[in-house]
């Protein structure tokens, strides 16, 4: 099946969102745009509802009230059952990995593959291989989930992420749990992957060192307020934030004034 | 240079993918060609690969490509590595910037060759040998696990072990009262169910008073015990499994040992204790219902209740009745045992808890039948 991708714009605009569980308000009237070749982090305390925003923003949770749009489409509008086309331009890696364990990782990446369209089967093989390369994980093609380590599984779910060269990856807690080495180079992938392919990433973080190294544009969700804190530049928002919480998470709670 | 912008997947009216290599003086320059798309056709190879890393990349007819062409260019790296003499460095002189970063990022950790796993030859042989021996480490498991049983129980009689009451009382819930309504269901069935073919025979013989004697024996001596044991195994020592199995997975079991717990204490023995009180109990329940269920047969083709009572009554002594019961005590013993210890030993995947409350249900029902065969020729040989 072929990809028709007129021109890769990938723009997410989010309008007056409000998230909730139930009656718990997660977070509210959230407004933030995501450029295409953006490098978005979301941030923010634990528990303050960074998963819960990946999870809207890839249509996995119904919005409260708000809207979602994607290229100006509106995602939230759009029925289940038509928004193939919007899944196939995403790749999403969950928390753990979310690897299917009852395959091997060659399996796990190549599923995808071959659900999207008849590919030679030595691509598939290739791919696999390239992919698996990219995140460190050569050589462990016949590795089933339960026989790596939890940073590995992590990895191999950002290679399975990227199976389909998708426009825009979203990508929850990556560099949690890698060590530093393996950290720097999901960095370096994560620039390369937006040079090469010009995607736009999401990334759900905590790392600071990695935020500041790749990020273009972090939001910050306040758990005080249960809204948006900052949004900008983490350099900036880091020195001349007008939120003290927000110079805090970025300073790692050293409190610097506000520099003008 | 190609501009990332080219790199945009566009199928339509593409030309197929080709690798030539040339050779130019002692160069080796690479040529490639056309679309790579993963969706478009293979890319074509000029038959001369000659096994080592090109010198030079020429792309001036390269067009448009995604994933495709570095995945390609990593498997001929790669397979230069392994076959080729040259032992050098690669170059990628001559590709775009962003693929030259794409391949560095993919060659940066080198392949782990102790990795790759080589999978054994499977033989008919092999599997059997391999089934034995799971069966025999198996029934060594679950004799050690009996003993261990033993010993915590021997532990709890002296005060020495160690479990919260609370989960004792919610496993005792859970496999006696919440079992009820099952239990109730197939046990009232299989009365009826042995009052209909009995009755059947023994009109023959106009002797369908005896459907009652009939009924009464095999519900009291049989039936009623292992009808019991059979839902348990699908109710209880399944959630057993599964639920040890998942607190294996979670680590859960190594951080009761950390804190001195023994998980076998603290686990398996409100679990065993609870079944073990509650079978007999349960029995002696779906004897009742079983024979009303027998009952109530026996009073759509004609015996009036207060008659079938008094026949049940005659017929079931209590050897019978305690026969029953006694086998019970050692089936809940089973399905206990069986059920935790494949739960403790599940893998660490939840794939594996799977496994192993399937497995449960499987071992703890042909324990049982195994077991109850067992009684009935020990009972068969001491006439009783």
């Amino acid at each position: 099946m072929n990809t028709d991708k007129p021109e890769k714009t990938a723009k997410i605009c989010v309008r007056n969102l409000t998230m909730t569980y139930g009656k718990l308000v997660v977070m509210h009237d959230l407004n933030f745009e995501i450029d295409d070749k953006d490098i978005f982090c979301i941030i923010g305390g634990s528990g303050c509802g960074k998963s819960t925003l990946l999870r809207h923003l890839i249509g996995l949770l119904e919005p409260a009230t708000g809207s979602i749009l994607y290229d100006g489409n509106d995602l939230t509008n759009t029925p289940p059952q038509d928004r193939g086309p919007f899944i196939r331009r995403i790749g999403v890696m969950y928390q753990s990995g979310a690897l299917w364990s009852s395959l091997s990782l060659a399996e796990n990446i190549s599923l995808p593959l071959q659900q999207s369209g008849k590919i030679p089967a030595k691509t598939v093989r290739d791919l696999v291989s390239y992919k698996l390369a990219l995140v460190g994980l050569a050589g462990y093609e016949d590795y089933y989930p339960a026989q790596i380590s939890g940073g590995m599984k992590k990895r191999a779910g950002i290679a399975r992420a990227m199976a389909l060269d998708p426009d825009i990856l979203f990508l929850d807690e990556p560099g949690a749990g890698l060590d530093p080495l393996s950290s720097r180079r999901l960095d370096d992938l994560i620039l390369s992957l937006r040079d090469s392919h010009n995607s736009t990433i999401v990334i759900v973080t905590h790392e600071l060192a990695s935020i500041f190294n790749i990020s273009t544009k972090v939001l910050f969700l306040d758990t005080a307020t249960r809204t948006q804190g900052a949004l900008g530049n983490p350099a900036d928002l880091r020195d001349h934030s007008d939120n003290p919480a927000v110079r805090l998470f970025l300073n790692r709670g050293a409190t610097p004034a506000p520099s003008s | 240079m190609i501009s990332a912008n080219q790199s945009v997947t566009t199928a339509a009216g593409s030309l197929p993918p080709r690798a030539v290599w040339n050779h130019k003086g002692t160069d080796t320059i690479l040529e490639l060609s056309g679309d790579w798309h993963r969706d478009g056709p293979a890319a074509e190879e000029s038959e001369h690969a000659p096994g080592q890393h090109p010198d030079h990349y020429e792309i001036s007819s390269l067009g448009t490509y995604d994933s495709t062409l570095p995945a390609f260019l990593l498997a001929n790296l790669r397979n230069a590595s392994t076959t080729g003499d040259k032992q050098q460095a690669p170059v990628f002189d001559g590709l775009p910037d962003v693929l030259q970063s794409m391949l560095k990022l993919a060659l940066a950790v080198p392949e782990d060759g102790q990795a790759l796993i080589t999978p054994h030859a499977s033989s008919d042989v092999r599997e059997l040998g391999k089934f034995t021996l799971k069966v025999w480490s198996g029934v060594c498991s679950f004799v050690e696990f009996t003993g261990q049983s033993v010993l915590s129980i021997g532990r709890l009689a002296t005060g020495h072990a160690r479990f919260r009451a609370s989960d004792f009382w919610l496993t005792l819930e859970e496999c006696g009262a919440k079992a009820l309504p099952i239990v109730s269901l197939i046990s009232f069935l299989i009365g009826s169910i042995l009052a209909f073919v009995g009755n059947v025979q023994l009109a023959n013989f106009g002797a369908n008073l005896f459907v009652a004697d009939l009924v009464g024996i095999a519900m009291v001596r049989e039936m009623g015990a292992v009808m019991t044991a059979i839902i348990m195994c699908g109710r209880t020592g399944a959630a057993f499994a599964a639920n040890l199995g998942s607190m294996k997975a979670n680590e859960e079991i190594d951080a009761l040992r950390t804190f001195g717990l023994d998980p076998f204490d603290f686990l398996v023995l409100p679990r065993l204790l609870a079944l073990v009180l509650m079978m007999p109990i349960l029995t002696v329940y779906a004897n009742i219902v079983g024979i009303l269920g027998g009952m109530l047969v026996g009073f759509m083709v004609g015996i009036p209740p207060i008659l079938y009572w008094t026949e049940t009554l005659n017929a079931v002594d209590l050897t019978n009745f305690s026969l029953g019961v006694f086998k019970s005590v050692f089936f809940g013993a089973t399905i206990a045992i069986s059920g935790c210890l494949i739960g403790l030993r599940a893998g660490n995947s939840a794939a594996a808890v799977g496994q192993a409350t399937t497995s449960a249900v499987v071992a703890s029902i042909t324990i049982v039948i195994v077991l109850d065969s067992g009684f009935a020729a020990i009972f068969t040989l001491l006439d009783i």
